[in-house]
């Protein structure tokens, strides 16, 4: 665990507290069941904004907290634990960009509503199945941005996007010219198709780099939700394993199994240190946050993605059925690793980074 | 000239069934059907044949051959071995498919051809040769699973019929069979000495099924509740408390076929290469190799291992003497069949990005929609037929003779 300051653990215990008590995962199969059109439960969003997350990374002056990445993270990991349907990351994400690249205008227009709880906004990025940041087509002219993305995140809620387009990143509110078609996937989150049909939009100033950065802290993110599902997928599991007798004995009294619970335990220590350093590297706002993200998506990735596969295996038939909580882990987690560049593609980064 | 070789080849009786079997399945098989097997039909349960698919059905169970070497007496097709592998080579030559399979095809048949009585192979071995009939296992129970042998299902001896009380869960397609064989416990003193074989009719007083929605959606299997069941003792295969030994021939047949080295091989690792999904998916450079480096080597490395796999099967296959049934290497085929269905998805999944995690509705085409099922459902195959850890423990105790520590 970082050293966290005094605010920082409280936010983290209260997370916990609220994601336990509030939000367990029996909440996450209500909402899937109900399926509402935005795909998470409304109430509980605006309970999260009574609590300020929504503006963790807004400054005060504009309405929210600024604590910065790692109080995100340390959000977000809880929230994953319990897989809870939140459009925070999304929308924490969007922040990033109107933060480092909105001016003045911009940010006192969206900022202090984001922080409030109003306005869902996210990344609209991906214009195909997989991350390719280098292949877009969406095009800006004039004011207006027309383009078709495709698997945006909390897409159905968004009020506000952040749209890549070949002229950098604009912001495109909900409104004439923006229709969205629902993709249902295995994960039962939102993941829209959204068009863009010379919506009115602003562009977002900044360098060629804005691209980047936003999508590095959107990996971030995002990794921060992963560790927190990596770490309660293993609990559960380890939890099993001393209650199921099989053979007259617990399942965890077999040596084979010890080792292999073992082994993710491994994977998740050293998990965390690389999500908590990318998450300070981001904060500090450190040249090498691209090593440092590319470096925590792909180890988080390939933990994740052992550990949900060790959940089902490991609870044998039960983990198996629909009733059982193993699978939605095991669906969360290939929609993760697949988001903001999968391992092999944080890893193909990381070594052009180091001049291999 | 032209004609020689022929005259040649009917002398060799091998060569002459040859022509026989090629003859045959083109007067049979209806070249539209070609290659329209459909994997996934042991989990969906019964679908309504077309006219075309159950003429091709029919004929293949009046022939024998759905079960090649299953004896003619009980409906089989009397093949020897090399007459299977010669009709098997007929059917892939032109895309003709077995249409007769399912637990009794699997493992229940085989098994009672070793193990019943005259009476019971009549009875049972020939609506299964012809695929009339519907098996299930009745196995695990919510306290047995792995520990098959620590099962409580009880069955009382009530002079010429046992009544038979407790439940069975994960029983595959037990809303759509017909009958189940089953262990039961008839001797609650004994843990392996106290087992019994027994079949039921599942549409008998008593039997009642739940079924069960798994992770990829579909209810392949239910739990299966027995309440003061009549099973008459003409039904018990083998002697009362025998049934362990042939529970465990049975799951020997099992995993047999489960790693694709029995009726169905190759049927698992059918479908596009992952060579050709990725450039597909992923787009190829500049040397028209698939674009990502990384998952290029991991689909290598996955293609070698499948290779190796199949290797492997037709070595077994060479060796196993005539007659011979299945045998400990078993274990290793299914553990390493199911390592290569699992990575097979898991890479397709890959390649696909979120194209290959759709669930249902607009935006996604049906193959990838089924690549999502097939990916959630295939988690199962190290877990069903005895899971990747029992044949580990299997391989570690029965093939290299170590020791158990308690
Ligand atoms: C899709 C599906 C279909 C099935 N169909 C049928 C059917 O038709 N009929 C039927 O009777 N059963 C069926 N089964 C049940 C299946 O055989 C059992 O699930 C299996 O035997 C495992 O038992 P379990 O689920 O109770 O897991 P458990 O025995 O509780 O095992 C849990 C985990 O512990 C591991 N483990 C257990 N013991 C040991 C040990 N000694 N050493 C190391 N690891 C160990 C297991 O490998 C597993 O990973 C089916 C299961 C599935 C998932």
């Amino acid at each position: 665990m970082a050293v966290l300051t005094e605010e920082q653990t409280m936010l983290r215990d209260m997370a916990r507290e609220w994601v336990d008590n509030e939000a367990p995962v029996t909440a996450f199969r209500r909402m899937r069941d109900a399926a509402p059109a935005e795909r998470y439960d409304s109430g509980a969003w605006r309970a999260q904004a009574e609590m300020g997350w929504p503006g963790i990374l807004v400054p005060e002056a504009l309405g929210g907290v600024g604590m910065g990445y790692v109080s995100l993270g340390l959000v977000l990991e809880q929230l994953g634990r319990n897989l809870t349907a939140s459009p925070l990351a999304a929308t924490a994400a969007a922040t990033s960009a109107i933060l480092i690249g909105g001016s003045e205008a911009q940010q006192t227009e969206w900022l202090p509503r984001i922080a409030a709880g109003e306005v869902v906004a996210t990344l609209a990025i991906d214009e195909e199945p997989r991350f390719a940041p280098d292949r877009i087509t969406t095009e800006a002219a004039g004011g207006r941005v027309t383009g078709t993305k495709e698997f945006v995140a909390e897409g159905d809620g968004a009020a506000l996007f952040v749209v890549a387009t070949t002229d950098g990143l604009w912001l495109v509110p909900e409104g004439e010219g923006v229709t969205r078609s629902a993709r249902q996937m295995v994960d039962s989150r939102s993941h829209a198709q959204v068009r863009f049909d010379g919506a009115a939009g602003e562009r977002l100033a900044g360098s060629d780099e804005l691209p980047t950065r936003v999508t590095d802290r959107a990996a971030a993110a995002t990794c921060a939700e992963m560790l927190g599902m990596a770490e309660a997928a293993f609990e559960k599991t380890n939890e099993y394993l001393k209650t199921r007798v099989q053979f007259g004995q617990p399942l965890s009294t077999f040596q084979a199994l010890q080792h292999r619970m073992a082994k993710q335990f491994t994977e998740l220590e050293l998990t965390r240190s690389v999500v908590e350093a990318a998450l300070e590297a981001i904060e500090a706002d450190r040249p090498d946050v691209p090593q440092a993200v590319s470096l925590a998506k792909a180890v988080a990735g390939e933990t994740l993605h052992l550990i949900s596969r060790e959940t089902v295996q490991l609870h044998g038939g039960i983990g198996m059925t629909d009733e059982h909580d193993a699978g939605f882990y095991l669906k969360r987690a290939r929609v993760l690793e697949a988001q903001w560049g999968n391992a092999a593609w944080h890893r193909e980064r990381f070594a052009r980074l180091n001049g291999y | 000239m032209a004609t020689a070789p022929d005259v040649e080849a009917l002398a060799d009786p091998l060569e002459a069934f040859r022509v026989h079997a090629r003859e045959w399945l083109a007067a049979n098989f209806p070249p539209s059907l070609r290659g329209k097997d459909n994997a996934m039909s042991a989990v969906e349960g019964p679908t309504e044949l077309s006219d075309e698919e159950a003429a091709w059905k029919h004929a293949m169970g009046e022939k024998g051959w759905g079960v090649p070497a299953w004896p003619k007496e009980y409906g089989g097709g009397g093949l020897s071995r090399a007459e299977v592998r010669v009709l098997h080579e007929e059917m892939a030559r032109i895309g003709a498919w077995n249409p007769i399979g399912g637990m009794g095809v699997m493992m229940f048949g085989p098994t009672l051809l070793e193990y019943g009585t005259e009476e019971q192979k009549r009875e049972h071995i020939p609506p299964i040769a012809r695929g009339e009939i519907r098996w299930c296992q009745g196995y695990s129970e919510p306290g047995a699973g792995s520990d098959l042998a620590s099962l409580q299902t009880f069955a009382e001896d009530a002079g010429d019929h046992y009544v038979v009380n407790g439940q069975k869960t994960w029983t595959s397609g037990g809303q759509w069979a017909d009958k189940c064989f089953m262990l039961v416990r008839t001797d609650k003193t004994k843990k392996h000495e106290g087992i019994t074989f027994l079949l039921v009719d599942m549409d008998a007083p008593g039997v009642e099924v739940k079924p069960i929605r798994l992770i990829s959606g579909s209810s392949p299997f239910c739990e299966t509740f027995f309440t003061d069941v009549k099973v008459p003792k003409a039904n018990r295969v083998g002697e009362e408390g025998q049934g362990w030994t042939i529970g465990k021939r049975l799951l020997q047949h099992e995993r047999t076929s489960l790693s694709g080295g029995g009726s169905s091989a190759g049927r698992f690792f059918a479908g596009t290469p992952l060579s050709e999904l990725a450039k597909h998916y992923v787009g190829t450079d500049e040397g028209g190799r698939i674009a990502d480096a990384d998952l290029r080597m991991r689909i290598v490395r996955h293609e070698m291992d499948l290779r190796a796999f199949m290797a492997t099967l037709r070595r077994a296959a060479m060796e196993a003497k005539a007659g011979q049934g299945p045998s400990a290497t078993s274990s290793i085929m299914k553990n390493v069949g199911a390592r290569i269905t699992q990575e097979r998805a898991e890479l397709a999944l890959e390649i696909m990005g979120m194209a290959g995690l759709g669930w249902e509705g607009e935006g996604f085409t049906p193959e990838e929609l089924a690549q999502t099922r097939g990916w959630l459902f295939g988690k199962a195959v190290s877990i069903y037929g005895g899971s990747t850890e029992i044949q580990n423990n299997v391989i570690a105790k029965r093939i290299l003779g170590m020791l158990d520590h308690q």
